[in-house]
């Protein structure tokens, strides 16, 4: 399993459901146990992700936030 | 029916009565479940209006649960099917009703209007320039993503066939037509089923 960023998706400036969309199509290519990290400034994915990572079974390992820049870590189950 | 008091390690016993209630319960509980539908993991949205509020929704859920890993599929139906027609296809139909319906129903979600706010197309003008600014991606472009994302698209036969709307006329890659039992069908084992 791995500790390092795999893969960055940069969903900075998109609206829902862009962020995730992205998210979803950078997970196709990913391996389980991949760690993808999501960069998003819309404000909704602050419940979006979490949402997300529950009803599609993958673990959201950490969420931050920066001057309106949110970061999540997500390990693909 | 009140259960006997069981504590930590202590023997329940239970007389042959209770033993057969509890045995009759449990039987009929695994009736019912038996006869439960069983629920998939699923979207399905019957997408009724072709309006730019109708459709933006429409495409944005459908979108968002492919994205979030559940079967996802949207069954187009009256003025729903306007918004699949294909873009450059004007006038549908073989007869004058049906040609005056595609004449007041441009065909493709870049024409759909706006079912209030419409003003003679400057409403939904401004909401593109809403949605623009604000990066939201555009009906057109969250069917292209949809059909990415493995996202069933469906026409309805009969309303295809009223509406004077022939295959050609509508995407590429939609699902072949079907009618309203399959639609109901697919209704049946979607845990989430949407009407917009």
């Amino acid at each position: 399993m791995s500790t390092t960023v795999t893969t960055t998706v940069d969903a900075r400036g998109q609206s829902c459901p862009g962020p995730l969309v992205e998210l979803a199509k950078a997970l196709k290519s990913a391996s389980s146990g991949d760690l993808l990290e999501l960069l998003a400034t819309d404000p909704g994915s602050r419940s979006d992700v979490p949402s997300w990572a529950e009803i599609s079974g993958n673990e959201l390992v950490e969420a931050s936030e920066r001057d309106g820049d949110f970061r999540y870590l997500i390990r693909k189950a | 029916m009140a259960l006997p008091e069981r504590r930590p390690g202590t023997e329940v016993r239970l007389d042959s009565q209770r033993y057969d209630q509890l045995l009759r319960r449990i039987e009929a509980l695994e009736a019912t479940a038996a006869g439960a539908i069983k629920k998939k993991n699923k979207l399905t949205i019957i997408a009724w209006g072709g309006e730019l509020d109708r459709i933006w929704p429409t495409t944005i859920l459908a979108t968002t649960a492919a994205a979030s890993g559940m079967d996802s599929s949207v069954f187009f139906t009256f003025w729903g099917l306007f918004a699949i027609v294909k873009p450059g296809v004007r006038i549908t139909g073989d007869n004058w009703m049906q040609k005056m319906m595609s004449a007041m129903n441009p065909g493709s979600a870049q024409k759909a209007k706006l079912s209030r706010y419409h003003f003679a197309g400057a409403g939904p003008t401004m909401f593109k320039k809403l949605a623009d600014d604000h990066r939201v991606a555009k009906p057109e472009a969250l069917i292209a993503t949809a059909q990415e994302l493995g996202v069933r698209l469906i026409p309805c036969q009969m309303t295809m066939d009223l509406l004077g709307l022939k295959r050609a006329d509508l995407l590429e890659g939609l699902e072949e037509p079907i009618g309203a039992a399959t639609a109901i069908a697919e209704m049946r084992d979607a845990a989430v089923s949407l009407f917009i």
